[in-house]
């Protein structure tokens, strides 16, 4: 065993630039067209598309912090994908105009008029109005900003100097960031996805878009480590105690955002209150029905019994299509969440919901091949890389 | 004593990667009959040895997804067939209640069931000797050596060619292992006499145990105590006021609260004199009596008190309450209507508080007042 890690960096194949490019444009083609069709349901449509790339880019970030809070090794030979991934939370304030703009059509509370005669609403008035929800956003999408953009520059500085006190340093930020990331993504949650429904409350919102977002990061972090991996990025590969690795957080988050949507559901359904109950009956009624039943499928029961076995979790190829699939059910989580607001009984998606699905992979794609090709796909300087390799359970 | 049996040919290996060449080594010449003894798991000793993957994930399996469904049958049945009970209006069939229930019990048997089949069938309790036991050989392995043992039960066992392997994997020390018949027994013992009564004593034991502890230990002295209180148990003596009584007949005029005697009864002439309103004729008084009128004297009288009943000629139709009659009445004496009735018109004392029926009284002047308005009204 050498103790130098041989690593010559190698740019993503041609073709990933090229399918980003063409989703990309097709996304925005689409997009741009179904705001001059319809400017209310693509607004919906770009609250959907806002908070799934928070998800990815937000919940990277996350596992970056955690596996410097906890020391683990196992990830660090593919935490620079995870790092690329978060290099999403640069565009979210792009991504959040084509929504902000709109907020009138999304946001009951921000119609004045509406708010005055309610008794509801305007006791949440000194919290839900414009100029404060826009302040809170930007707030958040600076504040996540500055932590990626410190862990990442300490991480890659370390590339070239090797400095072990880097990792010191990125452990004291990580250790900063989780508290606030906490808060922060809570509030990100209320804000966007639960004043949709101004009336309605639920303490565990938060947790709940937590437990999707941490799920949907570490499915799309799998996929791309297990396709790198594929054509030889890594320096000696994944073995199976790596694929393990990734099945386990895979399935242990699965059951957890399963755990904390049931949780939600059953004190709502217990207690029985009006003010409670309507955001389920909402999504029990009409069309939504067999959203919520398919939410339950595609969102739990498919992946659980796919990823139960060890030998699945150990399994690429069972991973890649898992990981894929799990991506697909978060968007179609916050898709659920959001747009029952907008249509409230018969609704069936459309080319407007294609379009906005393709503008996110391409948006994806191409902001993960630009940092690729950008930096080491290696974190060679890291003091844990070796162990890392080197990983067995 | 009796005679000394061999039971396999042990070595002892210095550092895991020499022990999983030699796993695999055995492997490779053929043999089934061999184990590995390590002081910690080694990675790649699955592989090295060809193991095949546990049986016991499938126990969980089984077991767990019957439990489950068992559970969900038990619920639907003992909530829906065989003691029905409304319990905050949920259907009987109350499937997300069940669920916390049945998760549990599907994991608390799985993982019983797991351990249970691991004691039984791969440590094949209750046998609970082995040749290797009590070794020197076993005491190396457990602290700081890797072993590997080869049974003579191998159709490939020769005694010679297995020391010469061993040497040429390089082991730093070979010896045979003896066991004695008397000693060990390979006979699985599950089904023994002896080891079945145990089990029939265990459970008498265990679940009388419990038994005793819910039904009877829980109501003797220091839990009894919780059952001492200071208060009345109907049905039962008690010495407080002697007389063995626990409660004491009312004074003779005791009213009981909310319940005052109506004083004139049948007198309506004296109701209309010395009977006040009590209430002040402000917004909030004439809206309960507004509420009030539309629910209880509108059927008869119509909204607007003027007569118009909806009951379709089923009732007698009451005179207009904006009669001058009416009009010129006190407020006590429209009280002593609603309080008593008046021929056919039952009376509404049961149904009003007192105060609700001075806030009708309040209501029906103010709509009196708005047929006959004052020039005042109107400015
Ligand atoms: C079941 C129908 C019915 C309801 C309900 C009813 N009334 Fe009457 N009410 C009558 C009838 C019939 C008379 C006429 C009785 C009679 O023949 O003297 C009457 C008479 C009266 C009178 C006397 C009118 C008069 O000119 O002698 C008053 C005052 C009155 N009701 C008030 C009320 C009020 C207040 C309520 C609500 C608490 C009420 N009533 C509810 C049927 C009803």
């Amino acid at each position: 065993m050498s103790d130098v890690i041989e690593y010559t960096k190698k740019k993503l194949p041609a073709n990933w630039n090229k399918t980003g490019i063409v989703l990309f444009a097709l996304g925005l083609i689409l997009v741009i067209l179904s705001f001059m069709t319809d400017v209310s349901r693509s607004s919906f449509n770009a609250v959907v598309f806002l908070t799934f790339l928070t998800s990815i880019g937000l919940g990277s970030l996350f596992w970056i912090a955690t596996e410097y809070l906890s020391g683990a090794v196992w990830s660090t030979p593919f935490r620079r994908v995870a790092e690329f991934l978060a290099s999403l939370l640069i565009i979210l304030p792009l991504a959040a105009l084509p929504s902000y703009f709109n907020l009138h059509d999304v946001f009951h509370w921000t119609h004045l008029e509406v708010v005055k005669g309610d008794a509801y609403l305007s006791a949440k008035q000194p919290y839900l109005n414009v100029p404060f929800f826009t302040i809170r956003t930007i707030a958040f999408f600076l504040i996540w900003i500055i932590f990626y953009f410190y862990i990442t520059r300490n991480s890659l500085k370390q590339d070239t100097t090797k400095d072990q006190n880097l990792t010191k340093k990125n452990l004291r930020w990580s250790a900063i960031f989780i508290p606030i990331f906490a808060l922060t993504i809570t509030f990100f949650s209320i804000d966007w996805l639960m004043s949709l429904e101004p009336h309605w409350f639920s303490t565990i919102f938060g947790v709940y878009y937590f437990a999707g977002t941490a799920l949907a990061s570490m499915a799309a972090i799998t996929y791309l480590v297990v396709k790198l991996n594929e054509k030889g990025y890594f320096v000696e590969g994944l073995v199976s105690d790596h694929y393990y690795s990734f099945g386990a957080l895979l399935f242990g988050f699965l059951n957890f955002w399963a755990y904390i949507a049931f949780s939600q559901f059953l004190l709502i359904w217990y207690a029985n209150l009006p003010e409670e109950t309507l955001w389920f009956l909402q999504k029990w009624e009409g069309n939504w029905l067999y959203f919520s039943i398919l939410l339950i499928i595609i969102h739990f029961v498919v992946p659980y019994f796919a990823l139960l076995s060890q030998p699945a979790k150990m399994d690429p190829k069972r991973l890649k299509f898992m990981s894929l699939w799990i991506l697909f059910a978060h968007y179609f989580d916050l898709y659920w969440i959001s747009m029952p607001t907008y249509s409230e009984f018969a609704f069936m998606p459309g080319w407007i919901e294609l379009g906005f699905i393709i503008l996110t992979i391409g948006v994806i794609i191409l902001v993960f091949n630009w940092k690729a090709n950008k930096e080491n796909l290696v974190p060679i300087g890291d003091p844990k890389l070796k162990r890392g390799i080197k990983f067995r359970l | 004593m009796s005679e000394k049996i061999l039971y396999s040919y042990t070595a002892l290996f210095d550092t895991p990667n020499q022990i999983i060449k030699a796993a695999k080594k055995v492997k490779e010449e053929g043999y089934t009959k061999y184990d590995v003894n390590t002081p910690y798991p080694i990675h790649g000793m699955d592989a090295a040895m060809e193991l095949k993957p546990s049986l016991l994930p499938y126990v969980a399996l089984v077991v767990g997804l019957t439990a489950a469904i068992s559970m969900i049958i038990f619920l639907w049945w003992q909530n829906t067939i065989d003691y029905p009970l409304n319990i905050g209006g949920k259907p009987f069939f109350a499937l997300p209640a069940y669920i916390p229930v049945t998760f549990e019990v599907t994991v608390l048997s799985a993982s019983i069931a797991t351990v249970v089949a691991m004691l039984f069938f791969v440590f094949k309790f209750p046998n609970n000797v082995h040749p290797l036991h009590d070794t020197d050989y076993m005491k190396r392995v457990s602290v700081d050596k890797y072993g590997i043992s080869i049974q003579a039960e191998d159709p490939l066992f020769e005694a010679e060619k297995v020391k010469s392997l061993f040497n040429s994997l390089g082991a730093s020390s070979i010896t045979p292992i003896y066991y004695s018949d008397e000693l060990v027994n390979f006979k699985p013992k599950i089904l023994e006499p002896k080891f079945i009564s145990f089990l029939i004593i265990l459970f008498i034991v265990v679940s009388g145990a419990t038994y005793i502890t819910l039904n009877k230990l829980l109501f003797l002295p220091p839990y009894s105590w919780m059952m001492v209180q200071d208060k009345v148990i109907a049905q039962k003596t008690s010495d407080f006021f002697g007389g063995g009584s626990g409660m004491l007949t009312p004074v003779k005029g005791t009213v009981a609260r909310g319940f005052l005697p109506y004083k004139f009864d049948k007198k309506p002439e004296l109701a209309a004199k010395e009977l006040v309103n009590p209430l002040m004729p402000v917004k909030k008084n004439i809206e309960l009596g507004k509420t009030k009128f539309n629910i209880y004297c509108s059927p008869c009288h119509g909204y607007h008190a003027e007569g118009k009943s909806r009951l379709r000629g089923q009732f007698p139709i009451p005179p207009s309450l904006h009669s001058d009659k009416v009009r010129n009445w006190s407020d006590g004496r429209i009280y002593h209507v609603i309080t008593e009735g008046q021929n056919v018109m039952p009376s509404y004392a049961h149904q009003l508080s007192r105060q609700e029926r001075w806030a009708i009284v309040l209501y029906i002047r103010a709509l009196q007042r708005s047929l006959n308005a004052k020039e005042s009204d109107l400015q």
